[in-house]
């Protein structure tokens, strides 16, 4: 027991002081990395500052005092305790290169469930419009959709005005950050147990094969394949990725076949959703800008072969890249 | 689900501690701050496009995008980081986000509340992430729980000034010393605390108000330890409570203690 107080924060209150300024400086300065010497005597402070935490736990009546040492102490355990993994510097090549696609592969049975939430969204849609024409509309709620793919084609190759002249780069912008958006919303829908991810990517599934089997069955395979393949070939495996995030985060919180509490399973899954958000929203620019700038013009322009070509390449160099980069080291 | 008032940590050398939970209204209120430090940052971007525009339309157009998505997506994410947990609004706010464990935030939990966020918001209004706040044992919204990330009042907590209260002046009370140790001994904290705030605050509480509650507080006082009618005679309510306080928060020296003769 403390029977002189006084005394007692005479002796401590320096020591306490000095660990206030250590943390402070810890705190306000987030690229600050302390030395051995002095990661030394921060754990000595805390040690020392915990100790008379205790010691005033057995003299009750010191509230002011137990709160500013408990205050103290909570800002030095955090610092101290912390032993997640974290990088002394941030390398964004590095991150991009390497830890992404080692998340994606970690991950890959969420993907394969996004995946099927997909092709079920699409092969309803395509289904759906195959057996009711009348529910095209409902399908295919955009306008630029809504046009039969024969007229829209012969409207595509027959406009002689850049329709896009002057405003590509700011069409690039927004279809980055509006596709980003939606990628974003697919992952945190995870929270919902994977249920608003899983309806979202069959959502996306739907419109997706509608669209495949409208044109399809109007023999506008070539220019629908030249139009959505070089932006699609990144955009949709990105959604699909975004997907997989969010039943990444969704298998976490419910936890299946896993032994480990809820909170140790969040904190594992949380640096690889992390890594996909990151890669998923460097594809989604890169598609937004290939979408701007080559996927809105057709044949005569750009022959359909080129662009299927560029998609096919494309598609060839993500898969490899999420397969393959990585994996050594 | 009933909602603590603190986070109770117990660190692995044993040494339990508690840290103040946020509540809803200061989290709203560093929201609304939050919210405007963002549309400031908006007309920023606003002024850097129209300068740009004349030079560029098309490429001012597709800046400002990006800007304002960065600014939007970014803004809690960035200063979180930077400011390891605090934002500008939960800063004037005293508010800091940490871990649930009380560790270090890290990176990817910021990242993963501030993406969730996008379903907080929902249907409009935070209502998904209010009701979450409300009814959630740590008042965390989605976006927490997902993180493992919870809101506390960052304040650091004052020292009383109670030597220039009550120091200097004579105290009955302390002529009986074992009394007085018996009376420190049964004085809990939050009874101790309630009276050292009742003094330091005196002066806000009305007349009337002030004479009631130091007589129910010297009531309790008195019956935790009775003394002699001689220590405490002409002794009134608030003088008794200011006297418990000396006692309690200033006990005397050891050697001081052991020098007088027991008393009663």
């Amino acid at each position: 027991m403390i029977l002189d107080v006084e005394r007692f924060l005479a002796a401590e209150r320096p020591l306490w002081d000095e660990l206030e300024g250590r943390l402070r400086r810890l705190e306000d300065d987030a690229a600050f990395r302390p030395g051995v010497a002095d990661l030394r005597r921060l754990h000595y402070l805390y040690e020392r500052a915990s100790a008379d935490l205790a010691r005033l736990a057995t003299f009750a009546s010191q509230p002011e005092i137990r709160a500013h040492l408990e205050s103290l102490v909570s800002r030095a355990y955090g610092e101290i305790h912390e032993t997640r993994l974290t990088a002394a510097r941030f390398a964004p090549w590095r991150y991009l290169t390497v830890t992404f696609p080692r998340a994606f592969r970690r991950r890959r049975a969420a993907f394969a469930a996004a995946i099927v939430c997909t092709v079920a969204g699409a092969l309803f849609g395509g289904l759906a419009l195959l057996l009711d024409d009348g529910a095209r509309d409902t399908l295919l709620p955009f306008s630029h959709l809504q046009q039969h793919p024969g007229a829209r084609v012969a409207e595509a190759e027959g406009a002689i005005a850049d329709e896009l002249k002057g405003s590509r780069t700011s069409f690039s912008a927004f279809l980055s950050t509006h596709n980003t958006r939606v990628a974003i919303f697919c992952l945190a829908l995870g929270v919902t147990w994977g249920l608003g991810t899983a309806i979202l990517l069959f959502a996306n599934g739907v419109l997706l094969g509608a669209v495949v089997v409208d044109y399809v069955r109007a023999g506008q395979t070539p220019f629908l394949v030249g139009w959505l393949l070089p932006h699609g070939a990144v955009e949709i495996p990105a959604i699909v990725m975004a997907g997989q995030a969010g039943l990444a985060l969704a298998g976490a919180l419910i936890g299946w076949n896993d032994s480990e509490a809820l909170r140790p399973r969040l904190r594992r899954v949380g640096p690889d959703l992390m890594a996909l958000s990151a890669g998923i929203a460097v594809l989604l620019l890169w598609a937004g800008f290939v979408e701007s700038f080559l996927s809105q013009y057709h044949e005569p322009v750009i022959p359909y072969a080129v662009k299927i070509a560029f998609g096919a390449v494309e598609m060839v160099g993500l898969i490899l890249f999420l397969g393959l980069a990585g994996r050594r080291g | 689900m009933s909602r603590a008032a603190t986070l109770t940590i117990r660190t692995p050398e044993g040494i339990v501690f508690s840290i103040p939970l946020a509540g809803p209204l200061s989290r709203f209120l560093a929201l609304a701050i939050d919210l405007c430090c963002i549309g400031v940052g908006g007309g920023v971007i606003h002024i850097i496009v129209a300068l740009i525009r004349p030079l560029d339309m098309d490429l001012a157009m597709a800046i400002a995008t990006y800007l304002y998505f960065g600014l939007s997506i970014g803004y809690g994410m960035g200063m979180e980081w930077l400011w390891r947990g605090q934002t500008i609004g939960k800063r004037v706010m005293g508010l800091r986000v940490v871990d649930e464990q009380g560790l270090r935030l890290n990176p990817s939990q910021i990242v993963i509340r501030n993406l969730v966020r996008f379903v907080d918001l929902l249907p409009g209004l935070y209502c998904v992430g209010g009701v979450a706040a409300i009814f959630g044992r740590l008042g965390q919204r989605l976006g927490d729980l997902a993180a493992g990330t919870v809101v506390v009042r960052a304040a650091r907590p004052l020292r009383p000034g109670l030597a220039l209260v009550v120091a200097g002046k004579f105290n009955s009370l302390r002529e009986i010393p074992h009394l007085e140790a018996r009376l420190r001994q049964r004085v809990g904290p939050r009874e101790a605390s309630l009276a050292l705030r009742a003094v330091l605050r005196r002066d806000e509480l009305s007349p009337a108000a002030r004479v009631d509650l130091f007589r129910a507080i010297a009531g309790h006082f008195r019956s935790l330890v009775e003394f002699p009618p001689e220590v405490t005679e002409g002794l009134g309510d608030e003088q008794y409570v200011r006297d418990v306080v000396d006692i309690v928060f200033r006990p005397r020296a050891a050697g001081a203690l052991d020098r007088r003769p027991p008393v009663g």
